[in-house]
């Protein structure tokens, strides 16, 4: 008991890191997400293909590779970046690939008659998408955005492996240290569960709403 | 192996072939590891689903929370605690058995819910009808539920495969030479981390993508 409260510092200042990778990476990998979702639908070969490898690429691979990638051949061509901001970076590439699909076939979801319905109102189609398309497209998102953000804070534990000080790296640093193995990876597990705890619950909110609320908003044709 | 340094930025095509055969036999240990790690996913998945559908609220409670608790914690610290904390008070396995174990018990706390999820989906009359026909619980089970409720999830178990793949990786961190094991003790001893990560990465690409095309081809042959 007192060895944990000897290091517990150390694994709040990991769990701070870890949470705050997880918001920043989170929001990064949403606007990709959107962004890359979104430009895939422009019927132009020039954008479509060279989005459509980039998703394949980071969703068919191992996003440890990508983070080592990223981390040891970056800067052999020059391209330097902190530890922070590469962890970031790949995340943001890995779950932005991801939720591209997720945004792509929510919007492709929507009713073939909303299209219709904006073009005979003489809707632009920038004004077609952002009132009419993506507000009906994001209730259909939302479950499963909820489950990327909890497969986020799991997948930031991957980062420690590029020195990056969060909750598992900072663990590992003081089993290093210290020893202690099990009452440090065990305080560890349950950091993990506790920070979890907000995502399991707006998971299970979200899966509830998905079929009910939301859905009768939606007008249907 | 004569180092060339960091410094040497040439794209060496020697390199990527002498490391090649490492590669590939790290491959063959990422391949056994994802068929090894899945059969115990799905035999412990299923375990679970269905062990969670008896009348005993105790039971349905402790599997949900053994769920919850797997499915909410990384991978990487469950392979630590499983490879550095179980051999001091239990049996010290292997460093690929413990990453079966973790991948395994991992991934069965998905594939529980996907099972779940496809028993559910059964139609109620296939069960009226099995006790209609006076058919034992058990052969209810084996002959009428399951194969209708694995055709419904196949596609799904599928995913999770490719997703348990890509996963595999991580065995790296606990010893085992598997794909990305064998290219970071490669690349260690000679820096040509350019050259074996893009091959590691190309590995990745091709058998992932084959995978994931196999299984949309299963998910459109089951559609219809």
């Amino acid at each position: 008991m007192d060895f944990l409260l000897q290091i517990y510092p150390a694994l709040l200042r990991g769990a701070f890191v870890t949470m705050l990778l997880t918001l920043t990476s989170g929001a990064a990998a949403l606007a990709v997400g959107f962004a890359v979702g979104l430009a895939r639908l422009i019927p132009s070969r020039w954008v479509s293909v060279p989005l459509t490898i980039y998703v394949e690429v980071f969703r068919n691979t191992s996003s440890l590779v990508q983070i080592f990638y990223f981390f040891f051949v970056l800067p052999l061509v020059g391209i330097r970046f902190e530890a922070f901001t590469t962890g970031c970076a790949v995340l943001a590439l890995n779950f932005g690939a991801y939720l591209s699909e997720v945004v792509r076939s929510s919007i492709l979801s929507v009713d073939k008659g909303q299209y219709h319905a904006a073009i005979a109102l003489n809707m632009p189609v920038l004004l077609r998408y952002r009132r009419i398309i993506i507000p009906q497209a994001i209730p259909v998102m939302l479950p499963a955005f909820g489950n990327y953000a909890l497969e986020m804070l799991k997948a930031t534990s991957l980062v420690s492996l590029i020195t990056i000080t969060e909750l598992t790296f900072s663990g590992a640093q003081l089993v290093q240290f210290y020893g202690h193995p099990t009452e440090i990876y065990l305080s560890i597990f349950v950091i993990y569960l506790i920070l979890a705890i907000p995502f399991i619950v707006l998971n299970r909110n979200l899966e509830k709403r998905a079929g009910g609320k939301w859905k009768a908003r939606v007008p249907t044709t | 192996m004569e180092g060339k340094g960091a410094n040497d930025m040439t794209f060496s095509l020697q390199t990527m072939l002498d490391v090649l055969p490492a590669l590939l036999r790290g491959t063959v240990v990422t391949l056994q590891a994802t068929a090894a790690g899945i059969l115990l996913a799905l035999a412990l998945g299923l375990f679970l689903a269905i062990a969670r559908r008896g009348s005993n609220r105790a039971i349905v409670v402790v599997i949900d929370l053994f769920v919850t608790v797997i499915r909410s914690t990384p991978l990487l610290i469950q392979l630590y605690l499983l490879f550095y904390v179980l051999p001091l008070y239990g049996p010290s396995l292997s460093p690929l058995v413990t990453g079966v174990l973790g991948l395994g018990v991992h991934y069965s706390s998905y594939l529980s819910e996907v099972f779940r999820a496809g028993i559910d989906a059964v139609p109620k009359g296939q069960w009226e009808a099995s006790v209609a026909l006076q058919m034992p619980r058990a052969k209810t089970w084996c002959r009428i539920i399951l194969p209708q409720a694995f055709r419904i999830v196949l596609p799904q178990i599928g995913n999770y495969m490719i997703s348990m793949y890509k996963h595999a990786s991580l065995l790296a961190t606990i010893t085992v030479v598997e794909l990305l094991g064998a290219a970071l003790n490669y690349a260690g001893e000679t820096f040509r981390y350019l050259e074996v990560l893009t091959l590691v990465g190309v590995i990745y690409f091709i058998i992932g993508y084959v995978f994931s095309r196999i299984i949309k081809y299963i998910e459109l042959k089951l559609a219809y």
